[in-house]
């Protein structure tokens, strides 16, 4: 198995951070190979970001995505840059707020409204990434819930686990109904 | 019991590797993409009872560090091109007093500032060549975190053993790559501790009298003997001299220390070598996508591998012409303008079958790169 992600968006949305994540859950929870890597500019905030990840049984060599089994944009520009690049069959993740899909892409297209129900149930933008996270775990099951659940535990400060992982949930409902919507068609 | 593994950084599995091997002291200056490298020293040092300190500049951090290392300390600093340019001088004075010191460079986009947050491997000649004067040096790279782990330690017992300066020669795309690293128990990896004299208080201590194997023995400055430290030539003493023997002694010393181990520093790691008629010779970043080139083209049959060079100078010229005596054409994958493909073409038989897959458009190199030029070479066009 080998599986081939970008993450795609602007900085500070926490597109890295989300990557992070699951290539560490694949890693230290599921006894996965992983390669995470990032391209930004000299910019904190704003510029366009990418991350891109690979979870194989094998080793990896050259970390870089040419085309993603499952892309992930979060911003119109990110969409527009890399929407093409997806792997012919692949899926292609967006937020109904931050993306309008004008031209399709030969992939199978999933727009949710991730961050419209994390500001109506948590109303914090800041765990948006995780939500989105939750929402590629809900339509492509790459790893375990669960050990991303122990990624966030390891890594969020106490009083912000549980809200990380509600922000899991929101996006992992949505994701998953949103699969079983596609494939009781 | 089960091994620890971490995800993290190419710059933390370094920091991990210095702090295996013993690191006492760090000085530094902040600059992308080693800064993570300081960040996380920063924390762990103290935590052992380390000293990290921040210095003003890149000069600074690298005197401090020469000073240390003379009290008797391992030690290591990080940086990136423009610092490494601010540092050489200092690099020389520790190739000319002898003081062991580990240099990280991890390499970014130049000339000057270049390009602060892209890959490239356009140091390499700068590592060799970077301070004035006739001297050796040790560099070391490696493309993935467990060998950046080994390589650091190995960097520190180098730089023991040697008396010189060791530069780790990382770049941008492996200093940022987050993988797995399965840290090694105590005792797994040799640790080369420091070489203390055992001329007794108040007898006459001479910090630059060669042992019979050609190492020198050190006191910890400022402790039980008062000795000279200069990075004008020296005697035994440490003291100036102009004498034209003591100079060519001296400088003699500082080459063939290096020179004459050529075999026992080179490192190095063979992908797919078996037999093969195309050979890759690469390192850090490039080398992985050199590897997965060569065992995409294995698996249809082709005989392709890798050389993959995990010390760059001294520059292992024996091993390059061996391994590529039998090879129809050899082609150096970096990410400069062939600053290593000059010395393969030196080391070999037929220059003429050295060819150079590079970028330097702060992208990393990629396997359909190579593949590309291969086929040319190939006279099967792209």
């Amino acid at each position: 198995m080998r599986t081939r992600i970008v993450f795609s968006g602007s900085g500070g949305q926490g597109v890295i951070t989300a990557a992070i994540l699951l290539a560490e859950a694949a890693v230290m929870y599921e006894g996965l190979n992983a390669t995470q890597s990032q391209s930004y500019g000299a910019a904190a905030r704003g510029g366009a970001t990418r991350s891109d990840i690979i979870i194989s049984d094998f080793e990896i060599d050259f970390p870089l995505v040419s085309q993603p089994n499952i892309l992930v944009c979060l911003t119109q520009h990110a969409y527009n840059t890399y929407g093409a690049i997806v792997r012919p069959g692949g899926t292609v993740i967006t937020d109904t707020r931050f993306v309008d899909i004008g031209k399709k892409v030969d992939a199978r297209q999933i727009e949710l409204p991730i961050y419209e129900n994390v500001m109506e149930q948590i109303g914090k933008p800041i765990v948006f990434n995780v939500a989105v996270l939750g929402a590629l775990l809900g339509i492509e099951p790459v790893l375990q819930k669960e050990s991303v659940f122990k990624v966030i535990a390891d890594r969020v400060p106490e009083d912000f686990i549980e809200m990380n992982q509600k922000a899991f949930e929101i996006g992992y409902k949505l994701g998953s109904e949103k699969m079983a919507e596609i494939m009781g068609r | 019991m089960e091994k620890s593994i971490k995800f993290i950084q190419g710059n933390e599995a370094c920091v991990e590797g210095a702090l295996y091997a013993g690191v006492e002291f760090f000085a530094g200056y902040p600059i992308t993409p080693s800064t993570e490298i300081a960040e996380c020293l920063s924390q762990r040092l103290p935590e052992r009872g380390g000293k990290f300190i921040q210095m003003e500049d890149e000069i600074a951090s690298m005197c401090a560090i020469i000073g240390a290392s003379l009290t008797g300390k391992k030690v290591m600093t990080a940086t990136s091109g423009p610092g490494f340019s601010l540092k050489q001088e200092a690099i020389g004075y520790a190739c000319m007093a002898e003081i062991p010191c580990v240099i990280a460079n991890v390499q970014r986009g130049g000339p000057s500032t270049g390009n602060p947050t892209h890959v490239s491997q356009g140091d390499l000649n700068q590592a060799r060549w970077g301070t004035h004067g006739d001297h050796n040096i040790i560099a070391l790279t490696a493309s993935n975190h467990q060998d950046i782990f080994s390589i650091t330690v190995d960097a520190f017992n180098l730089a023991e053993t040697y008396r010189t300066p060791v530069i780790l020669l990382f770049d941008e795309a492996i200093g940022h790559l987050r993988e797995k690293l399965v840290l090694p128990d105590e005792g797994e990896l040799p640790i080369v501790g420091r070489l203390r004299t055992s001329v007794g208080k108040g007898v006459d201590y001479r910090p630059y009298l060669p042992r019979e194997d050609g190492r020198l023995p050190m006191s910890d400055f400022g402790a039980e003997h008062r000795y000279n430290v200069t990075g004008l030539f020296h005697d035994m003493w440490g003291f100036p001299s102009n004498n034209p023997q003591v100079v060519s002694d001296l400088l003699r010393h500082l080459m063939d220390k290096i020179d004459n181990n050529v075999h026992s520093i080179t490192r190095y790691k063979e992908h797919y070598m078996d037999g093969a008629e195309y050979v890759l010779i690469s390192y850090g970043s490039s080398a992985r996508s050199a590897i997965h080139m060569a065992k995409n083209r294995r698996m249809k049959g082709e005989k392709i591998g890798v050389l993959e060079l995990q010390s760059l100078w001294p520059f292992p010229q024996h091993l390059i012409r061996e391994k590529c005596s039998k090879a129809k054409a050899v082609i150096v994958v970096e990410m400069n303008s062939g600053q290593l493909m000059y010395h393969v073409k030196a080391a070999v038989d037929d220059p003429g079958k050295v060819f150079l897959s590079n970028r330097i458009d702060g992208k990393l190199i990629t396997p359909a790169d190579i593949k590309g030029l291969l086929r040319i070479i190939q006279g099967r066009g792209v």
